[in-house]
Formats: structure tokens, C-alpha cells, sequence
């Protein structure tokens, strides 16, 4: 069973109410089917009114929702024959970045992505989803292998953040992550990045510099968690709600802004209640970017990812 | 009558303050009080030694100017996009009136000051942060004038020299700011691609997406000494690690201990240093 978050508790209670009733009708022999009928009609209406309104807190708590499916769980709906490859060949295996190569419809590919747990044994091992140093220059080690063997990249992206850790800092967490934006500029391949959780700032886009980047509809991608950014500009956590709307990080704002390609739709409620539905739609957005930039040559996949970053950013010329 | 109840009244002041002559004689700003060893100097004098504590070495923060003063040969600078403006792309309140209000303090038209300039007659095109502006954030207009000040070393030819200050992404900006982290990294690689140099110096304080861009990769990676440089900040790290944090913890000497900087490097020979690098670099030189 769902945990079910507290935006789309109307839906789940009418849904009860309609189990209740059909419950009855079998238990009874009383036919309610007009009336079942009736608030099936009315659960459609919810339903489209609560998943088609949804702020942009109510995608937060989708996008962490503890059962939404993680890069692992993509990969084995997407790619055949994953091989996982670990280390960064300087100090660790960092788990919570998982990288690899596999076949995306008979093309082999390299597969990177940041790994949360699905449970809190899992979430300690894969520090949630949290890299260290070692995570990053991973990711870039696979990258850099995809260059040589001329293989695309696809990145999936789904962090609250690299970890603030004092190792990390130690190992130069700054370091890797610039490293990696510098190096993902420079690739002679194509590289596409998915959000498709959580897309926490700098930890984020260490997996970023894209030529395609997509968003899942219920995913979100910001400088700041809406908690960090309510205690900093308002002094006070509470008002996180308040702050996601501010500071625009749902999938439609990023769309908006420019910054993303593409919005993939989620399935009704959001990516957990169908994880094979949700990866056929991601399948899709990767397929129709892959037909796009496979066709360009090196040069022209370094020129289209400089122009796409080149150009963000909102400001005015000339004195007045 | 009234007398004797303001005898009796409790909360009668019982002191009066007199001004101090001694205090009317000092105007402001004449002398400067070391925030490390608490000496007093002349700021004239202070001046005098790039603003670093003749008593114990403290490395004051400098402006975007007094960098320029004292880096580039007399009357060489020549500053960039000077008349590039923030606008207030998320509709933060009072967003644009703080900026204005640093624009006036500062005189700066954002967080960074760019141009061409030359050092002991080398030519370099330069960026040079200024914390005294919003902390020195980056939003749309300081990642623009960066990647600018980039472009123009990269097609002049000429090494690119970065002095951060900085507290990171500017919040009021959310994810335009970030981005900015990858829009200087795309002009940085066209730069290397070149074969130009890019030199990076870290100032106090250099901190979270700065840090994690431009500020650590440059081709030589040099901080002023004490200089806090680090991804997240003290409090973050003390309240996710739960345990008490060295006291030179994300200090220059502390990345340069770990591994993460080439030099540290007293103001006094900043100059002296970069001409040297610039000049091992030369086309000539090799």
C-alpha cells in the first residue's frame, strides 16, 4: 500500500468510500451500481482537479516521496545487460552514485545516477542519495570512458544535495563538482540528464551539464532546499511551502525559464503508483533526444551544450 | 509636591551620560582596528600595506578598486559591462531595491568587477569578486559579466585571472543562479581548449556554488592566507556530522594541507606571483 501524502487525501477517501459501497453490494446483494457509478464519475473529477492543481510543495513531497522510484529502478525498466561499474580509482566506491554501461535499445550507453535508498538500512549505505567527492569523479570517470568509446550518457538526478560533510570537504567536494561541470562542457558526446526526483543544487547539477535536460512533471530542481531557502531569506524553516512557490523549482518554472527540454508526464499521482508506466514515458524523452543529438558530430554536440548554458540567465543592458 | 514624588520614584535615572571629548576627536573611519590581534592603526597606513594588519598579518577584505589598485599597472584597467543591471527575475520583494542599495555603497554595477588590464606590461583579462556587494553572490548579472571577462581572454588570447570572494548562489535568483555555475564552466572549457592559462584566487571568504564552479578549477588554484574556503558552510556541517569542527577548518592552509590549493599567497607578493606565472606562460617562454 501507497503512503499517501496529505494533498491527495480527498482522493484517497472517496476511493475508500467507493470499496466501502462495493463491499456492501457483494456482502448484501443491494444494488448501488448507480450510485458507485455516481462517485466514480465524481472521483475522475477529483482526481484530474487534485493531480491537475497541484502546488508546488505538493510536488515536493511527490518528488520525496519514500517509494518513488530510484535510477536503479529506471535502469532495470530501460536499459538491457546494465554492468555496474564502482570506484573512482583514488579512494572509494561512493554509492550513492551508481554508474555503469548497458544497452538503450541495442545502443550501448554509459548510465550514471545519483542512488537514494528505499529504506533506511539501503538510505544509510547510499548516505541518501548524498555523494561524496569520490561520487562525482566516479560519474566522471564513466563519462570520460564514454568519450573514448564515443558511447552517449544518460544521467538520472535525484539528490538533495552533495553531502556538507567534514570528509568531504576534506576530499575537496567543491573540487569534484567543478571539475565535473568544466569536463561535462567538453564531452564529444552526447550527454542527457533526467531529473527525476529531487534535483538539489550544486550536487545536482555535478550530473547536469547536458546537451538534453528533461524533468519529470512532479520532480523539482533548485539553488536550495525550500526549507534552506525559508531559514536564510525569511528566518524561519516553517515556511518552506511559501518558499517552494517562491523560489520556482517545479519542472513547469524550469520549462519556462528555458533551462529544461522537456517535461515528462507522470502517471496519475505521481512516478510510484506505476514505476514500468513511468519509465515507458521516460523511455520515450530519451529516445526522441538520442534521435536528435546522434546525428551531430563532436564538434556540433560541444557548440549545441555551450549555446544551451551560454544562454541562461535574466539581466538588463545599457545605462537606463 | 511634585519634588518629593520624584524623589520617591523607583525607576529614576540615576546617571547621566556625558560625551566623551575623546571620542568627538577620532571622525570615523580614521583609524582601524585589527578584527584578529585588536591593534589600532592609522587606515591611511593600512592602506599603505594593501590592507593587510601590519601587527599580525590579518588579510583585510579588499574592494573590486583597491584590487585593481593594487594588481595592474598604473592606468592600464580598463573595466567591462559596466552598465549591465539586475532585474528581479522570481519577484523576490525588495529584491532590486537591496541591489541598488549595494550599487550606490559600492559603487559596482554588481558582485564583480571585470576588465582588461596588464600586469608588469602583461595583458590579462580579469574578474575580481566583491563581498562587500550581497556577500558577493552570483546571480544572472555576475555569472554574465564572468562568462564576458572569459570570452574576452579566450579571443584576445590571454590568460583569465579570477579573484573570488564570495558566499555562493545568490538565493533571490534560485535556479538561474546555479545555472550560472555551468554557464562559466562551458566558457572556462572553451578557454583550455584554447590552451590559455586560467588562474584562480581565492579570497576570503569563497564559499558554496563559487567554491563548487569557477574558484577550484583554475589551472593554478591560489588563496590569500586565512581565507575561509569551503562547499557548505560550519553550521551545516557541525549539525549534520555532529561533532565539533578544528578551528582552521576550511581555511586556506587547511586546503592547501588536504591537497586542494597550489599556494597560499601573502598579498604583499600576489603581484610578484601572478606576473611570474602569467610570464612562464608566455607564448614567448615556451
Amino acid at each position: 500500500m501507497v503512503k499517501p501524502l496529505p494533498f491527495e487525501e480527498p482522493v484517497i477517501k472517496l476511493k475508500e468510500k467507493i470499496e466501502e459501497l462495493k463491499n456492501i453490494t457483494d456482502d448484501a446483494h443491494v444494488d448501488m451500481a448507480d450510485e458507485i457509478r455516481s462517485l466514480e464519475e465524481r472521483l475522475q473529477k477529483l482526481e484530474a482537479d487534485v493531480y491537475g492543481n497541484m502546488a508546488a510543495w505538493d510536488r515536493v513531497q511527490v518528488a520525496r516521496h519514500p517509494e518513488r522510484p530510484t535510477t536503479l529502478d529506471y535502469i532495470g525498466y530501460l536499459f538491457e545487460d546494465f554492468i555496474e561499474l564502482h570506484g573512482d580509482r583514488a579512494y572509494g566506491d561512493d554509492a550513492a552514485i551508481v554508474g555503469g554501461i548497458a544497452s538503450f535499445g541495442g545502443t550501448p550507453v554509459t548510465v550514471i545516477g545519483h542512488q537514494r535508498g528505499k529504506d533506511t538500512k539501503e538510505n544509510i549505505r547510499r548516505n541518501f542519495g548524498m555523494p561524496h567527492p569520490e561520487g562525482y569523479r566516479k560519474a566522471l570517470r564513466l563519462m570520460k570512458q564514454a568519450e573514448k568509446f564515443g558511447r552517449p550518457i544518460i544521467c538520472f538526478i535525484d539528490t538533495k544535495g552533495a553531502y556538507p560533510g567534514k570528509a568531504a570537504e576534506e576530499r575537496g567536494q567543491s573540487e569534484a563538482i567543478a571539475r565535473n561541470l568544466v569536463e561535462m562542457a567538453g564531452l564529444r558526446v552526447p550527454v542527457i540528464s533526467i531529473v527525476i526526483g529531487e534535483g538539489g543544487s550544486g550536487g545536482a547539477l555535478g550530473l547536469g551539464v547536458a546537451n538534453h535536460i528533461h524533468m519529470l512533471e512532479n520532480s523539482t530542481y533548485s539553488v536550495i532546499s525550500p526549507e534552506g531557502a525559508a531559514s536564510i531569506l525569511w528566518k524561519d524553516a516553517a515556511l518552506a511551502q511559501q518558499a517552494a512557490e517562491a523560489m520556482k523549482i517545479t519542472a513547469a518554472d524550469l520549462k519556462e525559464m528555458e533551462i529544461i527540454d522537456e517535461i515528462v508526464p507522470e502517471v496519475m499521482g505521481g512516478a510510484h503508483r506505476d514505476a514500468a508506466g513511468q519509465a515507458d514515458a521516460i523511455g520515450k524523452a530519451i529516445r526522441s533526444s538520442m534521435d536528435t543529438l546522434c546525428t551531430m558530430d563532436a564538434d556540433q554536440v560541444i557548440e549545441d551544450r555551450y549555446r544551451k548554458f551560454r544562454n541562461i540567465g535574466v539581466y538588463k543592458e545599457g545605462e537606463d | 509636591m511634585a519634588i518629593i514624588r520624584e524623589m520617591f520614584k523607583k525607576n529614576k535615572k540615576r546617571y547621566m551620560t556625558v560625551p566623551s571629548e575623546a571620542a568627538k576627536d577620532v571622525p570615523e573611519g580614521l583609524m582601524t582596528k585589527c578584527p584578529e590581534c585588536k591593534s589600532i592603526v592609522l587606515t591611511k597606513d593600512l592602506m599603505k600595506c594593501d590592507k593587510v594588519c601590519p601587527d599580525c598579518g590579518h588579510h583585510y577584505k579588499m574592494t573590486a578598486y583597491e584590487r585593481v589598485d593594487c594588481l595592474f599597472d598604473e592606468d592600464t584597467f580598463i573595466p567591462m559591462d559596466e552598465g549591465m543591471k539586475t532585474v528581479n527575475p522570481l519577484g523576490f520583494p525588495s529584491y532590486e531595491e537591496k541591489v541598488n542599495a549595494d550599487a550606490e555603497k559600492t559603487g559596482l554595477n554588481e558582485a564583480v568587477l571585470t576588465g582588461i588590464g596588464e600586469i608588469d606590461g602583461q595583458r590579462i583579462a580579469v574578474a575580481i569578486m566583491d563581498s562587500h556587494f550581497r556577500m558577493g553572490s552570483m546571480g544572472s548579472v555576475v555569472g554574465e559579466k564572468i562568462t564576458r571577462a572569459i570570452e574576452k581572454a579566450t579571443e584576445e588570447g590571454v590568460p583569465f585571472i579570477i579573484f573570488t570572494a564570495s558566499g555562493g548562489a545568490r538565493m533571490q535568483e534560485g535556479v538561474l543562479s546555479l545555472m550560472q555555475m555551468a554557464k562559466t564552466s562551458v566558457a572556462l572549457s572553451r578557454h583550455a581548449d584554447r590552451g590559455l592559462l586560467f588562474i584562480s584566487v581565492m579570497t576570503h571568504p569563497t564559499t558554496g556554488g563559487v567554491s563548487a564552479s569557477f574558484a577550484s578549477v583554475g589551472d593554478i588554484n591560489l588563496a590569500e592566507p586565512k581565507a575561509l574556503i569551503g562547499f557548505a558552510g560550519r553550521r551545516v556541517i557541525e549539525q549534520t556530522v555532529r561533532e565539533k569542527l578544528p578551528e582552521d577548518f576550511q581555511t586556506a592552509e587547511f586546503l592547501m594541507e588536504h591537497g586542494q590549493l597550489d599556494a597560499v599567497v601573502h598579498r604583499s607578493e600576489m603581484k610578484k606571483t601572478l606576473s611570474t606565472l602569467i610570464r612562464f606562460h608566455t607564448k614567448e617562454a615556451r
